[in-house]
């Protein structure tokens, strides 16, 4: 036999529900704990959703936030926030660091005036300073940018409980919303916890999150739903530990895979997506967990209509059942 | 474990096309000079060395699309503009007023007296002297309206009349208003695409956006406040004639004058008859040019109308000042020395050369209808946009390597295979962004990166089957075929919830959210595509070549 790496023994026999409390409670410890935490700390929004002004500096000099601080004090522009951005990336020369300003009272975006009198500002303090970006946005648009995002997550959620709705049951596609939004939830909640951006490309993220959860929960149920019509009469619990167990090499794989290329992205990917990337990483980590743990239980809870072992004399099939047949 | 032929064709035909189209890609530099030179050529019908050589680069023979780089790539300036369509309904209103004047004056023995009252800019007030006569007011001002033609509102007037006491209100029609919105939003597309169009930069998207929204992002310029000096200035060219020449800021200017400043000479200002001879809209070119003292000037030219109407004031008026007016500032004010004819003329001022030509450009594409307000700016300078394709094509070369090892050692041949399939799978991706000339944006990179991951899931998903065949001991071509057919109720399932994600992200999302969006459901789609057929193409073929007795995966 060949050399294979495997992550998990060719055939395993784990009771997925053995520490059900204690792994089903913790994320329900660890949902709430990401609520509290999104309430209480805020989310770090960008200037996406509260309007403002990001403003990267490059130069070769160090990066002074003091002296970049003295120096927009007198400006008079409210709420400035100065950090010094780092990247493995960045040649040794290469200091970065992003400004941002609040939204000004009564315009829409930022001034070119404004803009001018912050970079000469910066400029007197550093010489060799430059400006690779300069992003403004409006009070008006950020509230918009907010609505359109809720609504995305919203509209996106609903598309896909529908169709597993429809390719599956209901039970299914509640457990699957479930999960969705255990790994949304814990995703806000560390954004919260380290005070991360959360800006437009994060709700991508989410999205992403959000389409590579159901991926993940989907293949556990297609194998659930075979194996239910497969063994008609071994108790839930059982083909559901059967049915992850089967494809738990398959799921590890997978995320292996995934990760393998978004671990790259994170080292190497640059700062600009860093946030974005680590959104996505995380979200995937949390999602093959909530797809082993969390989306199923929630079908074992609720129960799933077992009709299709009733018309047992009727050889011709699951007749009356809402299965589709996996085609 | 049969393929039919033509199937095998059509297979191998894609991925050949896949690879063919997406290998401009590869030489990216190149391909873009010779596609440049090509349109260099094809624009002017002339050939210079340079432009031939410059297609000599990339083989005309061979496709030459590429991929379309996103602002935060290529470095550039992205705007979203807000129409302020309020502004026309004024001049509708300010135009309306002395045609309403001369009808109500005919009958000015029933109506007494007219005077034009303060009131907000979209409509018109007028208080009559005599309020009893206010039906036939109404009724006289009604005559003004006409018919509004739209698709929805057909038999619907642009103006509406009421009156209020001894106020006669005139104010325009909903649909009139958004005919003229939509009008508005148009013309002022067509002046910011032909502004930008004169700076020649590569490649501009000028998009309306919803009602009265405009999103404009031009690669490679320098900062979106230089788009918005480009773009934002209202050039508005008129000529009047002067009235008087004063020192005096605060001097009364009398009913149908105005009081403007002089550009370039300090202190000096002009009163000025308000409506103007002629105006920039009758101008049909503009240049920049040298007067006879060889100082920076531009010249200009009217269409028929502007050239009858100037050469008429000019053969009335020698002797008298003309005054050249821009966005409310005198540029001059030169003597009428002779009838000028033919239209043509030129005008003078302390100009450099570049504020000739930017003028010269300004002119030629007219004035903006209304102002605009800028509701998101973003700049993004070339070197970041290139520090960000050099980091996106580092994390994609590690990515796809540690995946092809990973799927090596996890599924030896069976991973090779599934390896080819994969950099197929990304010419793919590239293929299809060349081909319908989408946008590759920092999180579209991303988003290819992340679907190298997913896009063997579909191979895992077929493996891990046939393992589990072989397991249960069925022969090698029975288990290869078992798995294919058993995992796609799963890999369908699973690409579908995905699909249906960056469906949503794509109508949802805007900018680099929308690039994410479509190089997801791409990388989906040939994913999908790549692990069921291709892969299979690859095992069957290998299968009929070697016929294993066992097999190994």
């Amino acid at each position: 036999m060949a050399f294979r790496l495997k992550l998990v023994p060719e055939k395993t026999n784990i009771d997925f529900f053995q520490w059900a409390s204690l792994t089903f409670g913790g994320s329900v410890a660890a949902l709430v704990l990401s609520a509290v935490l999104a309430v209480v700390m805020g989310l770090n929004f960008g200037i996406d959703f509260r309007g403002g002004t990001t403003i990267r500096t490059e130069s070769t000099q160090t990066v002074d936030v003091g002296a970049y601080r003295a120096a927009l004090t007198p400006l008079g522009l409210g709420d400035v926030s100065i950090t010094e951005v780092f990247d493995p990336s960045f040649r040794a020369d290469q200091h970065v660091a992003m400004i941002r300003i609040q939204a000004q009272d009564g315009v829409e975006a930022i001034t070119p005036e404004i803009i001018t009198r912050v970079e000469a500002a910066l400029t007197a303090t550093d010489k060799a300073i430059t400006f690779p970006s300069v992003e403004s946005v409006g009070p008006k648009v950020s509230g918009e940018l907010i609505k359109g995002a809720v609504l995305a997550v919203l509209a996106a959620t609903f598309a896909i409980v529908v169709y597993i709705w429809l390719r599956f049951e209901w039970q299914f596609a509640l457990g699957a919303m479930v999960a969705l939004v255990h790994d949304v939830g814990l995703t806000i909640g560390v954004f919260a916890l380290f005070q991360l951006k959360f800006d437009l490309t994060i709700i991508a993220a989410l999205l992403t999150i959000l389409g590579y959860s159901f991926n993940d929960t989907v293949v556990v149920f297609d194998r659930l739903r075979e194996n239910l019509m497969k063994y008609k009469t071994m108790p839930l619990r059982d083909v559901m530990n059967l049915s992850v167990n089967e494809t738990l090499s398959r799921t590890l794989m997978t995320s292996g895979t995934t990760l393998i290329s978004l671990v790259a992205l994170l080292i190497f990917g640059g700062d600009v997506i860093r946030g974005f990337v680590f959104a996505i990483t995380f979200g995937v980590i949390v999602g093959t967990y909530s797809s082993i743990y969390i989306a199923k239980n929630i079908v074992l809870y609720l129960g799933v209509k077992r009709d299709w072992t009733k018309p047992s004399d009727d050889m011709d099939g699951p007749k009356g059942t809402q299965y589709a047949t996996g085609k | 474990m049969h393929m039919p032929l033509w199937k095998r064709v059509i297979i191998w035909g894609l991925c050949a096309a896949a690879v063919l189209v997406a290998l401009p890609n590869v030489f990216y530099s190149r391909a873009e000079q010779h596609n440049d030179a090509v349109a260099a050529v094809e624009k002017s019908g002339v050939e210079t060395p340079d432009l031939v050589a410059a297609r000599a680069m990339w083989p005309s023979w061979l496709p030459s699309k590429i991929v379309n780089l996103g602002l935060d790539l290529r470095g550039g300036a992205h705007l979203l503009a807000e129409v302020q369509t309020a502004d026309v309904y004024k001049a509708r209103m300010d135009g309306l007023w002395p045609e309403l004047r001369k009808v109500l004056a005919e009958d000015r023995a029933t109506l007494g007296g007219v005077r034009r009252a303060p009131s907000a800019g979209d409509e018109l007030r007028v208080t009559i002297e005599k309020p009893e006569a206010m039906v036939k007011a109404v009724e006289l001002a009604k005559s003004l309206s006409s018919p509004v033609v739209t698709l929805t509102g057909v038999g619907q007037n642009d103006i509406e009349v009421r009156g209020e006491g001894n106020t006669l209100i005139l104010t325009l029609s909903a649909v009139e208003r958004a005919a003229t919105d939509d009008r508005t939003l148009q013309q002022s597309l067509e002046i910011i695409r032909r502004r930008v169009d004169e700076v020649g930069t590569r490649e501009p998207t000028i998009q309306r956006q919803g009602a009265n929204r405009v999103l404009i992002q031009v690669p490679g310029i320098g900062s979106a406040a230089e788009l918005k000096a480009l773009i934002g200035t209202t050039a508005k060219l008129t000529f009047h004639p002067v009235v008087r020449r004063t020192t005096n800021a605060n001097e009364l200017a009398g009913p149908g004058n105005m009081l403007l400043p002089s550009i370039d000479e300090e202190g000096v200002y002009y009163v000025l008859e308000e409506v103007p001879v002629v105006t920039g809209e009758d101008l049909v070119d503009a240049r920049p040019e040298f007067d006879q003292n060889s100082q920076p000037a531009v010249g200009f030219r009217f269409d028929p109308t502007g050239a009858r109407k100037f050469g008429d004031y000019t053969a009335e008026n020698i002797g008298q000042l003309f005054a050249i007016v821009l966005d409310k500032q005198v540029i001059s004010a030169p003597r009428i020395n002779q009838h000028i004819p033919g239209g043509s003329g030129i005008i003078t001022g302390n100009f450099s050369v570049e504020e000739s030509t930017n003028l010269a450009v300004l002119l030629r594409a007219g004035a903006l209808p209304a102002a605009m307000t800028f509701l998101e700016e973003r700049t993004v300078g070339p070197e970041l946009g290139q520090d960000s394709i050099d980091a996106g094509k580092v994390a994609a070369i590690v990515g796809f390597c540690a995946v092809v090892l990973y799927m090596i050692a996890s599924y030896g041949w069976f991973g090779t295979m599934a390896s080819v399939a994969l950099a197929l799978n990304v010419a793919m991706i590239f293929a299809i962004f060349s081909t319908i000339g989408s946008t590759l944006t920092m999180p579209g990179i991303a988003a290819i990166v992340l679907t190298m991951g997913m896009a063997v899931d579909a191979n895992v998903l077929i493996y891990e089957r046939i393992r589990e065949e072989l397991r249960s001991g069925k022969g090698p071509a029975r288990a290869i075929e078992l798995g294919f057919e058993k995992a796609l109720s799963a890999i369908v399932d699973s690409n579908l919830t995905t699909l249906i994600a960056a469906a949503v992200l794509f109508f949802a999302g805007s900018g680099p959210v929308r690039g994410f969006a479509v190089a997801l459901s791409v990388g989906i789609v040939t994913s999908v595509y790549t692990a069921v057929y291709v892969t299979r193409l690859f095992v069957v073929t290998w299968y009929g070549w070697r016929r294993p007795k066992t097999i190994v995966v």
